[in-house]
């Protein structure tokens, strides 16, 4: 690892004059992904500018939503009351997530910036269009198993490794951030970007923006919530698919459903249609069938993860079959 | 590119120059003297390198020393009392809970923190609460047993 | 096999045995679950592993590895690394001293063991893709590894073999396995197969497995003067390392001391010589300090290997009663040229059942692959899968409970040895292990229970390994004082090592076990085997044995100068040790104590050397440890999720040193197992043969929660053969494990996976 110059930042305002324009310096939060990816001279940022100091609020807003401190770490945001209560998608996903110490150090900005764990990304010997713009890609026809089924492109099939992500994206949360030319909200959903044919751009930040907090709205849906995570071994292990699901039911119908699937694609997957297909359908396993069909609509694997998209339509369907039964004995 | 770095570890303050790319683990082990935090894996998986940074159990290997300006650091070294075992310490060799012993001043740490958000857990909690501890050796239920019976004696 | 070993096995065939070991009646600590010695150390922090050592002024190695397989490196950019800053040299095979090519373990001679036979960093080529090409030094362990990023390697690479899918047809025979022959053809197993009434013929896989041993690899390094050198390493067998460093470097070997005092697992990936401890000491001669060389995690990965990718053919042919006409098993291993280790996967089936035609077969492809090595019951491990896995197709076939169908093929006789069995209780383990598990409420019926969304399946396979000594030595020092120190250059791991061994001098030397020490871990200590192939255990009490009786004989001596002694004119065969001395065996009141012996012979201490003897009962009998395999798995019916629910492991290992630390022995193998089962795999791209999932995140390795109670039983019958009627344990209780896991995940869901890991995806 190269060394760097380090600075703690007091504010946001300290933050963003801090990082400078150059682009040769980065924002650290708890550093449990930026510190191995320095040590693996992906990245080689000139100077840290450690924002951990910055606003950790977990705060009630008065419409019932929640505004979560961007350097929050994920534990306390875990173990928060309003959020189990309100939320408990995300107190479940962030629990799926890491290991204990890592959710102690992460923090919930970190989170949303973490970088794909793809190990082709990871290698310097392999081709890799994230790493090296125009190089190629060794893991579509190499191995894949963690990779994309959804929205992937032929320059890149990796998946973002985040849990907590795929329960913001479900309930619509937003992403405030601020830099030199002042403040603006980003929706969840357009954060975290497509590969495209620029896989390396990840997020819709612009240079030099900081993010600040995480807003989630008012649903009171929500308080039935889940989140599911299929993995290959029983904990501490990135999703093969996950599921973030959000069930209203009244007189048998679907009243609101939200739903949002992990390990499938280049960013936390909202199944948007599938939640239309939902909506307002009988509360029944058929329907159910058929959103989960519907939000893999369109899915394609490779050699290694063709099996991902049985999975995920299973997994969908008997997430939602369960929040209709738990909704029904209220 | 070096900068002062005043931190406690066990209750007793150290001031250092250190590099900013100094890891946690790096200081405490080649600039404090400590061989109770070991490397396993230096990628945050393994968790033998697991510390308490003011009283979280955090892994010393994903961090940069200057992280840990002006907190406190707690190691395996520092939980036995003039030569007095800590409860976990006392369970794990009692218990078994160790063969090789490399993963386990991680592993006590780790516990000590469940056992302080949960003094009581379930054999499941506990397995689910260790995630971020691996063991090649014991195969583990020593480990679960060891905590268990300092929940039962009251905790740690 | 050579004229002189055929005339050794038929003088060891006709060798008298000896009487079992009189320790096995009187043990008084042998047998007790003790704490373990070295866990206040442990606990608090103070056991020093290899890179806990800090000589003064010592800098840090890095190492820098291929990204080519096969080739050459065309040239090496090392200008940016060296003007690094921090850096004091970087090592390249332009300025890497000239050494001596590393020899292959030869287990006839038990000497040298290097993994790999390649010259270590002495010429341009490269033989596997993450190969040393370059060492840099530095003052710091980060400068070390900024610098070593800097250096630029360009290429002429190959076209290596590195696919093992694409090269199965160029597999040959190796010329033997182990110092055993490839191929065993009883009668016309093929021909009997055909004829067979019922008949499983099937192929399983197992993928590339890695120790991942929680310490990885390190190695301290320093020079005294041109011609002495200090190594504190992180290996299995401190005297094989010492051995080897002496032939590289050309040094005598008492001017080379090899320190292992504490070893943070290896199972098996610590025990090969390997470039690491090469480069670490080249290093420390060419700097003229002390050298740390402490490999990352991936570093382990690229330079140090692991178990082989497997493929096997079982076949059975049997009756309708369950009598096996056939017996075919027929493995295909890898190894590159430069490793020449054909893994045994075969050997279990040369030793377990009874059949009228026998056919084993290895063969091995080799590929330009790091070396591959021994990992845990190397051979048994992975054998077993097949075999106990094709046997419990056999039940399916033949609608016989699996345990019943074990009872009709149990052998009388060693199948292809021809010899006794020196102790053999698997039935009995596995009456045992029924009773305790509660199998009789098995249903042979697949796919017939379930809880909730999981399917509910119970399985269960033999667990098998020899039991190996070999000769070794002790040096036993009384002092005036009545205490004793017990040394041998022994490696603990963390199987236990010393507290069982203390255990065994406490009996031996009927002392208290205060008043016993064990030193071991120091290559200047009196010589062991390795600790591995789970001989250790047993050969150090072999030596231990052998040189307490030369103590005891000499004492003897001693005291046959006073003539008012109450063991005047006694032999050695009439006395005990007990009590802090030697008494009769027929008047337990007349004895003396040790602190008597040694005050009228007026000498401050006693200290004697010794050796065991040539393990001829090896020859004689067929010695190993059993064992039966229970589990109860649940299958997701919706995911295909596999979780291992509860297990039993019912043994049959001799006498048990130490039931605490045995259990957990046997547990950490079950749950090594399980991870061979589920979860482990080590992914080689077949294009680049570059390891990619180079780190503990991406090799998934058991969690705490992959993993159930599990429960021990020990048949703890002393083997008439060995000191004390033990064997080692260290491999037997990986072995069965997964071939138990797919017999009841078949159970669970009437559906057979032969190939491993069982991940999900095989279920959906």
């Amino acid at each position: 690892m190269r060394n760097f110059a380090y600075a703690k930042a007091s504010n946001s305002t300290e933050a963003i004059r801090l990082l400078g324009h150059s682009g040769a310096a980065k924002f650290l939060g708890g550093g449990t992904n930026l510190v191995d990816l320095m040590r693996e001279n992906i990245e080689q940022p000139e100077s840290l500018v450690d924002i951990t100091s910055l606003l950790r609020e977990i705060q009630e807003n008065a419409d019932g939503g929640v505004t979560i401190g961007a350097a929050a770490r994920n534990s306390a945001v875990a173990a928060h009351r309003t959020i189990r209560e309100r939320f408990p998608v995300l107190s479940q996903a962030i629990l799926f997530g890491g290991s204990g110490q890592v959710r102690n150090m992460a923090t919930i900005g970190g989170n949303l910036m973490q970088r794909t764990r793809c190990d082709y990304f990871y290698d310097a010997a392999s081709r890799c269009n994230k790493r090296t713009p125009g190089a190629g890609c060794d893991a579509i026809d190499g191995f894949n198993r963690m990779h994309a089924i959804l929205g992937w492109s032929p320059d890149c099939i990796a998946t973002h490794p985040s849990d907590m992500c795929v329960a913001l994206a479900a309930l619509d949360a937003s992403v405030e951030v601020e830099g030199r030319d002042g403040k603006r909200s980003i929706r969840f959903t357009e954060f975290h970007r497509l590969p495209g044919n620029t896989p390396h751009v990840e997020t819709d930040l612009r240079p030099g923006e900081l993010i600040t907090s995480v807003t989630i709205p008012k649903l009171d849906a929500a308080r039935r919530s889940v989140y599911r995570k299929v993995r290959d071994r029983s904990s501490y292990a990135f999703a093969l698919v996950s599921v973030a699901a959000v069930l209203e039911v009244e007189n048998g119908v679907v009243k609101t459903a939200r739903l949002a699937l992990g390990g499938v694609a280049h960013k936390p997957w909202r199944a948007g249609p599938a939640e239309e297909a939902l909506q307002g359908s009988p509360a029944n396993e058929a329907s159910f069938g058929r959103a989960a069909d519907t939000a893999l609509a369109g899915a394609k694997g490779f050699a290694h993860n063709e099996f991902k998209i049985e999975l995920a339509k299973r997994l969908i369907a008997s997430t939602l079959a369960d929040l209709a039964r738990k909704d029904g004995a209220r | 590119m070096k900068q002062t770095l005043t931190l406690t570890i066990n209750g007793k303050s150290y001031s250092d120059e250190v590099e900013p790319r100094l890891l946690l683990i790096h200081y405490l082990r080649e600039v404090a003297g400590l061989t109770g935090p070991h490397i396993g894996c230096e990628t945050s998986i393994c968790g033998a390198c697991t510390v308490m940074l003011d009283g979280m159990a955090v892994k010393s290997c994903t961090m940069f020393a200057v992280q840990a300006e002006g907190r406190s650091v707690l190691t395996i070294e520092g939980l036995a009392q003039n030569g007095k075992l800590d409860p976990l310490q006392e369970a794990f060799w009692n218990e078994h809970a160790l063969q090789c012993g490399f993963c386990t001043p991680g592993m006590i740490m780790t516990a000590r923190q469940l056992l302080a958000d949960n003094p009581s857990p379930s054999e499941q909690e506990i397995r689910h609460g260790l995630e971020g501890n691996l063991c090649r050796c014991t195969g583990y239920q020593h480990i679960v047993n060891a905590v268990k019976a300092v929940a039962k004696a009251g905790g740690a | 096999m050579s004229i002189m070993q055929t005339l050794v096995q038929t003088a060891a065939r006709f060798k008298p045995d000896a009487d079992p070991d009189p320790l096995i009646a009187s043990k008084k600590y042998v047998g007790r679950a003790l704490d373990r010695v070295d866990g206040r150390l442990k606990v608090t922090g103070g056991a020093r592993f290899t890179a806990e050592y800090a000589p003064d002024d010592m800098v840090y190695a890095a190492p820098v590895f291929s990204t080519i397989a096969k080739g050459k490196v065309r040239r090496l950019d090392t200008a940016a690394a060296e003007s690094s800053p921090g850096v004091i040299a970087v090592i390249t095979p332009k300025n890497m001293p000239r050494l001596v090519t590393p020899s292959l373990t030869d287990f006839a001679k038990l000497d040298k063991i290097a993994a790999s036979n390649l010259p270590v960093l002495q010429d341009d080529s490269v033989h596997w893709n993450g190969q040393v090409i370059a060492v840099v030094i530095a003052e710091t362990h980060e400068q070390a590894q900024e610098a070593a990023a800097r250096v630029r390697a360009d290429y002429d690479a190959d076209e290596g073999m590195v696919s093992f899918e694409r090269n199965k047809d160029k597999a040959i025979m190796p010329k033997d396995v182990l110092g055993e022959p490839p191929e065993i053809k009883i009668g016309d197993a093929e021909k009997n197969l055909k004829s067979a009434p019922v008949q499983v013929d099937a192929t399983y896989r197992s993928p590339y497995y890695n120790h991942s041993a929680i310490e990885p690899h390190a190695t301290i390094a320093y020079w005294e003067g041109d011609d002495r050198l200090y190594v504190f390493d992180s290996t299995q067998w401190v005297e094989g390392y010492r051995n080897s460093l002496a032939h590289v470097f050309a040094l005598n070997r008492e001017n080379i001391r090899v320190m292992a005092p504490f070893v943070g697992g290896g199972f098996g990936g610590k025990a090969g010589f390997w470039w690491n401890t090469i480069l670490c000491a080249a290093a420390a001669k060419m700097v003229g300090r002390p050298v740390k060389l402490a490999l990352s995690r991936e570093g382990v990965f690229r330079i140090v290997g692991g178990r082989t990718v497997a493929e096997q053919r079982v076949a059975l042919g049997a009756t309708r009663e369950g009598k096996l006409t056939a017996l075919i098993h027929t493995g295909l291993t890898v190894t590159p040229d430069h490793a020449r280790y054909a893994e045994q996967c075969t050997f279990p089936t040369r030793h377990l059942y009874a059949t009228e035609a026998l056919h084993v077969a290895q063969y091995v492809v080799n590929l330009d692959m790091v070396a591959n090595t021994w990992m845990r019951a190397p051979g048994e491990s992975i054998g077993t899968f097949a075999v106990e896995s094709a046997l419990d197709e056999l039940a399916v076939e033949l609608r016989m409970d699996p345990i019943e169908l074990r009872r009709k093929v149990e052998p009388a006789r060693d199948p292809t040895k021809d010899t006794e069995f020196s102790s053999r209780n698997l039935i009995e383990a596995y009456e045992r292990g029924a009773a305790e598990f509660n199998w009789s409420s098995r249903n042979l019926q697949p796919r017939s229970r379930r809880d909730g969304a999981w399917l509910v399946g119970h399985g269960v396979a033999t667990a098998y390994y020899p039991a190996l000594r070999f000769p070794g030595g002790a040096r036993v020092r009384l002092e005036a004082d009545g205490t004793a120190i017990v040394q041998a250059a022994a490696n603990e791991m963390g199987m236990g090592v010393a507290t069982g061994q203390l255990q065994h001098a406490a009996d031996r030397l009927g002392l208290p076990l205060h008043c016993v020490e064990f030193d071991y871990g120091d290559s200047h200590l009196p010589t062991s085997p390795m600790a591995g192939g789970s001989c250790q255990t047993l050969s150090i009490l072999a030596a231990t044995r052998a040189t307490v009786e030369k103590l005891h004989r000499e004492l003897l001596k001693l005291e046959q100068k006073d003539s008012a002694s109450p063991l005047k004119g006694a032999k050695y065969e009439d006395l005990v040790a007990r009590d802090n001395g030697l008494f009769l065996a027929s008047e337990p009141s007349r004895g003396v104590s040790y602190v008597e012996i040694l005050r009228k012979a007026g000498k401050p201490y006693l200290e004697v050397e010794g050796v065991s003897s040539a393990p001829m009962e090896m020859m004689k009998y067929s010695m190993a440890s059993y064992g039966a395999q229970f589990c109860e798995v649940r299958v997701n019916e919706t995911t295909g999720e596999v979780r291992v629910a509860r297990w039993l492991g019912s043994f049959d290992c001799g006498t048990v040193l130490n039931p605490k630390t045995a259990m957990s022995q046997l547990r950490g193998g079950i749950v090594m197992g399980i991870g061979m089962a589920l979860t482990e795999e080590m992914l080689v791209d077949g294009r680049s043969g570059r390891i990619m999932n180079r780190s503990l995140a991406g090799y998934h390795v058991p969690v705490n929660l992959d993993v159930p109670r599990i429960d021990v039983l020990f048949n703890d019958i002393p083997d008439p053969q060995t000191a004390l009627g033990a064997h080692g344990i260290g491999e037997i209780g990986i072995t069965g494990v997964a071939a138990a896991i797919a017999n009841a995940v078949y159970n669970a869901t009437g559906k057979r996976v032969r190939d491993l890991p069982i991940t999900l995806d095989k279920l959906l």
